[in-house]
């Protein structure tokens, strides 16, 4: 289990303040200046040797983002969005640092702005999110009132910080879909490229980062990248905030190390499955959007990109959703595929109209309305849809059906049968 | 993606307060000239706790202060779904039915809202104090089930507790936020397994 002393949140659940005082007591803006006096160049270097892997679901390494902005600030102004639009089902880990730790964030968002020449930055928080919208605002006002961020700050680095917000769309967490959301359009993706990097909030360069990834930084630069790559394993270092739901004695988020195996992590923090490991069906291990774990392979997989890559599904969001075996598992994945039904935003046909058809199909499946050939079908089209959209929602759509057909088509099979036996 | 359109009855006209109109400025304020597009989310959101839902003056007053084309701010008024096209009851409550609070129970959620407020989500109650719809995950999910009303989420519910909340607002009163189980926020029930003394790091 990973150490008290190495937890980055500190404050995840809120027992302490979220204020200022309390946060610098807990470390938060604690030699800042100096960080910064380092120079962008160098903290680029400490986050690429961190090996900080984007925490926000694709798992991209932040410090080589943050190198592709351009080197000196030309005729457009670059920005920090930093994405707080959390919405993967089963995913509440940047609430609780919104709410409990938000100064993390805020001294987060300093460090990485000066990192990437950036003097103003956004954080789009989700629109459900008011009051951890208005804790958030406390800490920026705290953080503006003691100087610490805005013009002729202590930090010798201009810098204002804005909160701004969605309305309800899963899909303004797609970074170009936020970006055109943060302009007052509709969240379509846009195409790429170009890359935000080059042309992105009102055609200027920017990068978009989720709250975790930002709010980790300061710390792995004040303990040094040799302590974050210490912890997890190869490619897959540092912690991560988990989120455990679903058929769990104890539902929780926890600050755990990458690698962590799964059986680990739910039987140490989350008090086990619901009647026992045994009774345990299957896992989703990285929010809605990635295939299932049947529990033989969740006995021993270990919680991070490249273990959970290497099973056919991903760490996402880092959001474990337990099933046991009362659960109708095609029932749970039909609910997923109206999820994403209800949330396409509409503008590419394969997922406007896939993830349509696809949720009528799981609906059938369901009850096992359907001719077996019916399960080749959607697999079929989950794979018309999967790679041919502007962005990935159109993959998320598809990959817990093709999940669900992996790990349980004799179930499925078996309610066709049944079905149809009853129909005669 | 849903289907929203505006109301069949829409008033005759609408006004930002003064004071809402500040805040509509104060918005403004935070983007680069000649981007004041980027307020319009911002905007409607005012307008809607003002009026308690957005109608048609109030998108075309909207794309005057911010200078935008009617049926740009029109896109966006039908694009989230947290702004509601129609009226809604005092307590508009949202219930999460994703697949983490299916799968602790929002069945009985819906349920009780059936019963408490009205047989349809989107129907305001006879007494007009509540409406109710499915929404969604509401991004508590380790708190499942949940249901949000205004700005406050309950969690840790069951059928029973939602209906408590429900006829305790009905009453006038203000039930406790958060979790109804005695959990501070996200720890395990019972207390945390880590972070179990103030840590200095």
């Amino acid at each position: 289990m990973l150490a008290d002393k190495d937890r980055i949140f500190t404050n995840l659940y809120g027992f302490d303040g979220a204020d200022l005082a309390s946060a610098r007591r807990r470390g938060n803006w604690d030699g800042t200046k100096a960080i910064l006096e380092r120079g962008p160049e160098a903290i680029v270097d400490v986050m690429k040797k961190s090996g900080l892997r984007g925490r926000g679901g694709a798992g991209f390494p932040t410090g080589l983002k943050w190198s592709f902005m351009p080197k000196e600030v030309k005729d457009r102004p670059h920005y920090l969005v930093i994405n707080a639009d959390e919405s993967e089902p089963g995913t509440c880990k940047d609430r609780d640092i919104l709410r409990n730790d938000p100064h993390t964030l805020v001294e987060g968002a300093l460090v990485a702005s000066f990192a990437m020449r950036a003097h103003v930055a956004y954080i789009y928080v989700r629109g459900e999110f008011i009051r951890e919208r208005e804790a958030l605002q406390r800490a920026v006002d705290e953080a503006y009132a003691a100087k610490l961020i805005g013009k002729n700050n202590i930090h010798g680095w201009d810098f204002d910080l804005y909160v701004h917000h969605g309305a309800g769309a899963y899909i303004c967490g797609e970074e170009t879909a936020l970006l055109e959301s943060l302009e007052g359009k509709k969240g379509q993706p846009r195409m790429k490229p170009p890359f935000p990097a080059n042309m992105g909030l009102y055609g200027c360069p920017t990068t978009v980062n989720n709250v975790e990834s930002i709010a980790v930084a300061p710390t792995i630069l004040r303990r040094g990248a040799e302590w974050f790559t210490s912890i997890g394993r190869p490619n897959n270092t540092g912690t991560k905030v988990f989120c455990i739901s679903g058929h769990v004695n104890k539902p929780c988020n926890v600050e755990e190390a990458m690698g962590i195996p799964l059986k680990e992590l739910i039987e140490t923090h989350a008090g086990g499955v619901r009647g026992g490991w045994d009774n345990l069906l299957a896992v989703i291990p990285g929010g809605a959007s990635v295939p299932l774990l049947p529990k033989a392979i969740c006995d021993d997989v270990l919680m991070d990109f490249d273990s959970l890559k290497a099973v056919q599904t991903g760490l996402g969001t880092a959001a474990v959703i337990v099933m046991d075996k009362s659960t109708d598992v095609v029932k749970a994945i039909a609910r997923l595929s109206q999820f994403y039904k209800h949330e396409s935003c509409g503008q590419c046909t394969p997922c406007r109209e896939g993830t349509g058809w696809m949720w009528r199909v799981m609906n059938r499946l369901v009850a096992g309305n359907a001719a077996p050939a019916e399960i080749d079908l959607l697999q079929e089209v989950t794979k018309q849809v999967e790679g041919h959209t502007i962005c990935a929602l159109g993959d998320a759509a598809a990959w817990p059906i093709q999940g669900l057909i992996r790990h349980f088509r004799p179930e499925l099979e078996r309610r066709i049968a049944a079905y149809n036996q009853a129909a005669e | 993606m849903s289907v929203r359109r505006l109301h069949e009855e829409q008033p005759e006209s609408f006004a930002f307060s003064e004071a809402n109109l500040a805040r509509v400025e104060a918005w403004i304020a935070k983007f680069p000239t000649g981007r004041q597009a980027s307020a319009v989310i911002s905007a409607l959101w005012i307008g809607q706790e003002q009026e308690g839902w957005v109608t048609k003056p109030m998108i075309e007053e909207v794309a005057r202060l911010l200078d935008m084309p009617t049926i740009r701010v029109l896109e966006v008024a039908t694009f989230y779904t947290m702004f509601h096209l129609a009226p809604v009851g005092k307590h508009h409550v949202q219930v999460c039915t994703t697949t983490p609070c299916w799968l602790r129970g929002s069945d009985e959620i819906v349920k009780v809202c059936k019963t408490h407020i009205s047989e349809r989500p989107g129907t305001i109650s006879e007494d007009g104090l509540f409406s109710w719809e499915e929404v969604e995950c509401c991004g508590a999910c380790v708190n499942a089930p949940v249901v949000q009303i205004g700005g406050d989420t309950f969690e840790d519910l069951t059928g029973d507790k939602a209906a408590d909340i429900i006829e305790a607002l009905r009453r006038g009163e203000t039930p406790k936020t958060g979790s109804q189980i005695g959990r501070h926020s996200s720890e395990p029930e019972g207390g945390p397994s880590t972070l179990t003394k103030e840590v200095q790091s």
